[in-house]
């Protein structure tokens, strides 16, 4: 078991320096342009602000000469005069990413008025995290009950109108859904609001009131798409687990159906629940990202709309590696749980 | 798994009802892409994002069926091409006179209404606009000379409802009308009734005469619009465009996207895991170390950052999905390989010296197609349903109406909360169908190939 955890935790970790060299390389060139730009910039209000350095030069040319060489120095010292791919480089972008040091955002900021990226990010990933994972909870319960009723009935009308419910909600986009569900209950019947960004400031102790009570229609609308395939997913392992001999010997015996569901098969049908419960928990943090925009919801996805749009890059590399580190975390959970359930895995058979 | 025939399949499929509802509807789709095709100008959808040439519509008008369960009639919006040609010549004095007829049977005052031509003349001629009502009422909406020309010259030109000179000419008639009418605009007061101001409903005649020494003046273009608020099957967006063209071109478009990219991953996952589990040993690890990779990498962040910096043309996003797609595949089809070929038979090839590559595709491979069959149409709505996500986010291509962009557009125009159901609607509608065409086949599919879903 150990060796077996031992194994994951290096590929895990193998897998997040690959993301992280394939994320520096797509964007290296252009964040080198981005940082120069800021550099720029910042000499040059920094001497707008200071008009004695201004005065101190008798010509344009020594003025605008002195400018170039103080860009040129700073360039130096943030090494930007490498390029992006030259090894050096590349190891302390990496190094100073793993360290959570994304740098400044170009365009966006906290609600505190922060610049830096890991304040933004941390800002909205917890908000992130309160949506989607109490969808995530309230599916698996809903999906866990409904599958095992539906598995245990097998034909009945419930059992049909669960598959087919399972079947159609899981083509329809969850955000389009949004859209339906902003323009009836937030237009056409004034039940929530159609932003599901509070508008009181967070300091205030109304705040999680508030906020709870917006996100009231995007958890109704994830809830409302996604319990009907975890249902199926549910009832399908449940009817194979019924069909196998111990159940068929429990029943022969006299065990109350009921009891032989909920207890027996619901224990044995647990392993691959409980492996795709981790693992949507993890696809439920960067799978929200349409839907977080639709809604408005201040957490990554929309982090992400709001940079991709203003073509944030620091903002973007922040988020795609907290969302890597996350998503893989899960999945390293997942396989954990996999292995403990099933020693196959473990040995490598 | 492996020993059913074709035959069987087809056979079990004919006899799944989802199997049947999922071809009658994707039959349906290809339908339309080819309606599409055909009927709809492949510039049209290359113009989608060319402002001026929606030009002619109305904004925002609601689709024209709507009028059948409504009580008030909404005006369509109709864009007269054809009028009828009259030319007089009386001496010196020619006439070249243009008549739209209007049928107008609504509740309600149109828009606006734009007169848009362009007329071939030497000297000055004198343009005259008027129009008859139901009632048998003539108005002068309009005298104007063109602009001064010695040579034969073309002049284009719009003339809009708002114009002045109308307001000023239909003041001049006030007393026709049993009611003050100074705050009205010119096409409520055209379309009113004498008493009071409501429509008057029947049909009216726009004539446009251009009087001229010469013989040989002419309106070549003529084109009359009454600007309603009701157009085409799919009614249209802030934009002007034609939603139904938007929607039609969609079709296409999702099909192809989906089915490139579910049949190419399906292919690639396939080979890549048969390829690895034939292998073992060492291969086996390696290539499902690489696999265990690409399966770590969120997708979406990813795919995010590739059409920013990369590029967000159509194609570059289906190969991208590609990359996404074929993990699961490659694991399904590596763990299925490494129990075939156990299999006497390929034992018995490899020990008659068959290459490695003719005993994968020719005993291995074709024993996974029915898997295959089922894996490609149960991914396609995955594929159809992200590229509808990122161009949602504004990640598309730009220059193809996909669904996924017509509602990008209708958020950003802030729909729902206009109200306007018909630009949202329709394109998450026709997301969900084809999804569910491909789900259907792929789940009946599914439930014959695969065993373990037998009851």
């Amino acid at each position: 078991m150990r060796r077996y955890i031992a194994t994951r935790v290096v590929t895990m970790f193998g897998v997040l320096m690959i993301t992280l060299l394939i994320t520096i390389a797509l964007v290296g060139s252009n964040m080198d342009t981005i940082l120069t730009q800021g550099i720029v910039f910042q000499v040059r209000s920094e001497i707008t602000e200071n008009p004695a350095i201004a005065e101190s030069f008798s010509t344009v040319e020594e003025f605008e000469e002195f400018i170039q060489s103080q860009i040129e120095q700073r360039i130096k010292i943030l090494g930007l005069d490498e390029p992006w791919y030259s090894p050096q480089r590349i190891g302390v972008t990496m190094y100073k990413i793993m360290m959570l040091d994304f740098g400044n955002a170009t365009f966006l900021t906290s609600d505190e008025g922060s610049s830096d990226v890991k304040d933004i990010l941390f800002e909205k990933l917890p908000r992130t995290v309160l949506l989607f994972t109490s969808a995530t909870v309230i599916i698996s319960i809903i999906g866990i009950f409904l599958g095992a009723f539906s598995s245990s009935k097998v034909g009945s009308i419930i059992d049909r109108i669960t598959s087919s419910f399972a079947i159609i909600s899981s083509s329809f986009p969850v955000w389009w859904i949004g859209m339906l569900m902003i323009f009836l209950f937030a237009f056409t019947y004034q039940i929530f609001p159609a932003r599901a960004t509070p508008d009181i400031p967070s300091s205030d102790p109304a705040y999680i009131g508030s906020l709870l009570y917006h996100m009231a229609l995007p958890l109704i609308t994830i809830v409302m798409i996604g319990f009907g395939s975890w249902a199926y997913l549910v009832r399908n392992f449940m009817v194979g687990i019924m069909q196998e001999d111990f159940i068929i010997a429990k029943k022969t015996i006299g065990i109350k159906q009921k009891k032989i569901i909920y207890t027996h098969a619901l224990k044995n049908a647990a392993p691959p629940i409980v492996t795709i419960l981790a693992l949507s928990l993890s696809g439920s943090l960067g799978g929200a990202i349409i839907t977080e925009a639709v809604f408005d919801w201040p957490g990554m996805g929309r982090l992400y709309f709001e940079a991709i749009t203003v073509m944030d890059l620091p903002v973007i590399i922040g988020a795609t590696y907290l969302l890597t580190v996350f998503f893989l975390i899960s999945i390293f959970v997942a396989d954990l749980l996999y292995g403990y359930f099933d020693p196959r895995v473990r040995t490598g058979k | 798994m492996s020993n059913i025939t074709p035959r069987e399949i087809k056979k079990e499929f004919l006899k799944s009802k989802m199997g049947i509802a999922g071809i009658t509807i994707l039959c349906m789709l290809i339908g339309v892409s080819i309606v599409a095709m055909i009927t709809i100008p492949i510039d049209t959808f290359q113009e989608w994002n060319n402002p001026g040439n929606w030009i002619s519509n109305p904004k925002v008008a609601i689709p024209i069926w709507i009028n059948i369960f409504m009580v008030e009639k909404i005006p369509e919006h109709k864009i007269l091409e054809s009028p009828t040609i009259q030319n007089i010549s009386n001496g010196e004095i020619n006439l070249t006179s243009h008549q739209f007829g209007v049928n107008f049977d609504y509740d309600d005052f149109p828009n606006d209404f734009i007169y848009e031509f362009s007329a071939e003349y030497s000297d000055s001629p004198l343009l005259q606009m008027s129009v008859i009502r139901p009632d048998g009422l003539k108005l002068d909406l309009m005298s104007t000379s063109l602009p001064y020309s010695e040579q034969r010259t073309t002049h284009s030109e719009r003339i809009f409802s708002t114009d002045e000179s109308i307001k000023k000419n239909l003041s001049l008639q006030s007393e026709k009308f049993n009611f003050e009418f100074k705050r009205f605009s010119s096409e409520d007061i055209i379309f009113s009734k004498i008493e009071s101001k409501e429509t008057l409903k029947g049909n009216y005649i726009f004539s446009i005469n251009l009087y001229g020494v010469n013989t040989d003046n002419q309106i070549q273009k003529s084109k009359l619009i009454v600007g309603g608020k009701a157009f085409g099957i799919m009614g249209t967006d802030e934009l002007r465009r034609d939603l139904a063209i938007g929607l039609l071109w969609g079709t296409p478009l999702a099909l192809f996207i989906g089915l490139v990219v579910s049949i190419a991953s399906v292919i690639i996952g396939l080979l890549y895991g048969v390829y690895a589990g034939y292998k073992g040993k060492k291969t086996d690890e390696a290539m499902m170390r690489l696999n265990d990779i690409i399966y770590a990498l969120p997708a979406l962040p990813f795919l995010i950052i590739l059409s920013v910096t990369i590029s967000n043309s159509i194609f570059v996003m289906v190969g991208f999905l590609m990359i996404f797609g074929w993990v699961g595949i490659a694991k399904v089809s590596r763990s299925m390989s490494l129990q075939i070929k156990t299999r006497g038979y390929v034992d018995a090839a490899n020990m008659m010296g068959q290459k490695d590559s003719k005993i994968i595709l020719k005993h291995i491979v074709p024993q996974l197609l029915p898997y295959a069959f089922a894996s490609i149409a149960i991914s396609v709505p995955a594929a159809i349903t992200t590229e509808a996500g990122l161009s949602f986010l504004g990640l598309g291509d730009p220059s193809f109406p996909t669904w996924g962009q017509i509602l990008h557009d209708a958020n950003t125009f802030g729909a729902a909360a206009r109200g306007m159901w018909w630009w949202i609607m329709p394109p998450g509608v026709m997301i969900a169908i084809t999804g569910l065409a491909f789900v259907f086949i792929g789940n009946a599919l599914d439930a014959i190939v695969n065993p373990k879903l037998k009851r």
